[in-house]
């Protein structure tokens, strides 16, 4: 049988390769204003003549000779591509053409993707298409993929694509035959500065741009807290205590309040009545904790960071902090995967790909893990935590940035190896479209419900488990020195660092039945925050550093736990 | 003309690219980001503790780290003399 034919979008990084995809096959990918927001590749399907092809959205590379592990997939793919369709931001022709010309050399057809287009006109740009079409002997469609002007025309003349096999040149030949090119295709008049163009200049200049970070920071917190806290006590909690607190009741009622059919689903009674905090079974604490407590704090942080992401704030906040980040081994790039943790740690690991070197990799896979608590982890800490009075909250997260401090400048002294330095293209900003907004909030929400929700479920459905089995009251004797004495914690709470490797949210909400002190509550936080990944990110991190690395890792975290604990139970 | 690296460059000021010191893996990621010699560019900012400058090229911005920075040289554009109390 033959195989399906294979149509590869390749461009440079944050020319909007992601967004063209979505367009062409329907499958929605987080598409982001900033380069290195694809680093893996994803496939999905289209139509093309009647015929079902396949689609691949490959991670942006400026050349086919590799300088990045994102980069590296790039060019592998292209082994395996029927056609390529280089997408092409309008308004940087000169550069984009680079690696157009590299394309034009394989023996590969390709058509070209004149995307955002529609900035052309405002910034002054003007581009003889029929020209650019005659020097390159290849078709060229102008294309906007924010609001899908000219994809239909893109996927009519796809068949046209052709390969004109020029034959190689070196570098300097390259941007000789360039120069020439825009020299004839491109004209340029003046245009007048926007808005939105001043703030890129005021956001990144330091006078200006401290402030403006400080700003959007503080008001980032403030926003989300005031999102997620008015959805649990408007709408969730509402819902839980008011409508399904009766059914479930009703199922304990129907079940005989005991049996082992209702500890699994609905748990224990707590005097006699279902706590959605404490009962931990499947249909109570297995829905609560996920849907009524961090599915909110989930909406409203993806919810503001993808404005962040599409406005093109990020690369901007990089430039201000890499001279910090280098006293951790770091470049101000590093701040993407530190941000992206805060929403999960699984995207969190994956992006530290855009760091070069595997010894920056390492120190920004470890300072996450260990210092960046993902939202899940963090709504739950807020609710029980913040309950105790917002100090106590600030005790945990101050205790978290300060260990993310001073563990990233021991990392940068010790770990051998050597670190990049920051070289980015910081994009334009884009107001951020509603529409493209609302769909990549809805994917990483669906995510969460499809991909977390299982898991904390499990995770309940393990506590059960390990209980009826022994396993617990076997290991609460087993470490209860290690615990009392080391961290300051009743023995029965090794049962959430043990769930913690499951899931964090769950663990953190098995420290609510045991009745700590405030002061336990905030060791047990801030020890379940550091001394491991979720099996999820463990699985992530294995694959991204390796095995070797990853025990150092752990261990380093398991030590940097015991350490931490032990100090907050002897200075609180 | 003097040639001075982009650290000593002061922000606002336009210039060409005259020489991009480094091994070949270094120039051609610059290169790809636009910087090449003979190209013109402007000092956006520059970042306190020796953090990093971003210039213009084109329609496009770029942020180079410190160390990179001082391995690209600049010859600044004429009229702005550097005895001139006025300028900088």
């Amino acid at each position: 049988m033959e195989r399906m034919k294979r149509i590869l979008l390749m461009g440079n990084p944050n020319v909007g390769k992601s967004v063209i995809f979505s367009r062409l096959t329907g499958v929605h990918v987080i598409a982001s204003n900033y380069p290195g927001t694809t680093v893996e590749y994803t496939r999905g399907f289209m139509k093309l003549q009647d015929e079902r092809v396949e689609v691949i959205d490959v991670p942006g590379t400026y050349t086919l000779e590799p300088t990045s592990k994102a980069e590296e997939v790039a060019v592998e793919m292209l082994k395996e591509g029927d056609l390529v369709v280089n997408i092409v931001d309008a308004t940087n022709l000169e550069r984009n053409l680079y690696l157009t010309l590299e394309l034009l050399e394989r023996n590969i057809p390709v058509i070209i993707c004149l995307n955002m287009w529609d900035d052309t006109r405002h910034l002054g740009i003007d581009i003889n298409v029929e020209k650019l079409e005659h020097f390159l002997r290849i078709p060229v469609v102008p294309t906007c993929g924010i609001t899908g002007e000219g994809i239909k025309e893109l996927v009519s003349r796809m068949p046209d694509a052709l390969s004109p096999s020029v034959r190689e040149h070196n570098r300097d030949e390259r941007w000789v035959d360039i120069g020439r090119i825009v020299g004839q295709v491109q004209r340029l008049t003046h245009h007048h500065h926007t808005l939105l163009e001043r703030l890129e200049d005021a956001s990144i200049k330091p006078l200006t741009a401290l402030p403006i970070a400080v700003i959007v920071i503080f008001l980032a917190f403030q926003v989300i807290r005031f999102i997620g806290e008015g959805l649990i006590g408007y709408i969730f909690e509402p819902f839980f205590e008011n409508l399904y607190l009766p059914i479930v009741m009703k199922l304990s009622v129907f079940f005989g309040q005991k049996g082992f059919l209702h500890s699994i689903l609905i748990g224990k009674l707590i005097e006699g009545e279902i706590d959605f905090g404490q009962s931990f079974g499947l249909l109570t604490t297995g829905l609560f904790v996920p849907i009524g407590m961090v599915l909110p704090y989930v909406f409203s942080f993806y919810l503001i960071l993808g404005f962040f992401e599409d406005l093109g704030y990020l690369p901007r906040l990089a430039v201000l902090v890499d001279s910090v980040m280098h006293r951790l081994g770091l470049h101000g790039y590093a701040v993407i995967p530190m941000i992206l943790g805060v929403g999960c740690n699984v995207p969190g690991a994956l992006a530290t790909r855009i760091l070069e070197e595997r010894r920056e990799k390492f120190i920004a896979a470890t300072l996450m893990s260990i210092a960046v608590p993902c939202i899940a982890q963090i709504a739950m800490i807020v609710g029980l935590v913040g309950e105790r009075g917002g100090h106590n909250l600030l005790i945990v997260f101050s205790t978290l940035f300060i260990i993310w401090i001073i563990l990233g400048v021991i990392l940068n002294r010790s770990v051998k190896g050597v670190s990049s330095e920051i070289l980015i293209e910081i994009p334009r900003y884009h107001l951020p479209q509603i529409g493209i907004l609302s769909k990549k909030l809805w994917m990483r929400l669906l995510n969460f419900l499809m991909e977390a929700v299982p898991f904390v479920l499990l995770g309940v459905f393990f506590v059960n488990i390990l209980y009826g089995i022994g396993i617990i009251d076997l290991s609460s004797k087993v470490f209860a020195p290690l615990m009392s004495n080391l961290l300051g914690l009743p023995k029965e709470a090794i049962a959430a660092l043990i769930i913690g490797f499951l899931r964090k949210d769950v663990a953190v909400g098995m420290l609510g039945p045991l009745n700590l002190t405030t002061k336990q509550l905030i060791i047990g936080s801030t020890v379940l925050a550091v001394y491991f990944p979720c099996v999820a990110t463990f699985a992530v991190l294995i694959r991204e550093l390796g095995i070797k690395d990853m025990l150092k890792s752990a261990l380093i975290m398991i030590v940097v736990a015991l350490i931490v604990g032990s100090l907050l139970n002897l200075i609180l | 003309m003097k040639k001075i690296d982009l650290t000593q460059m002061k922000v606002g000021e336009t210039g060409s690219v005259v020489e991009i010191r480094g091994g070949d893996g270094f120039v051609m990621r610059t290169q790809a980001l636009g910087i090449r010699e003979g190209k013109k560019i402007r000092k956006v900012s520059s970042q306190v503790w020796r953090g990093p400058v971003t210039i213009e090229i084109d329609n496009l911005k770029v942020a180079i780290g410190f160390g990179m920075a001082k391995r690209i040289m600049i010859e600044k554009e004429d009229g702005k003399d550097e005895a001139n109390p006025f300028n900088g």
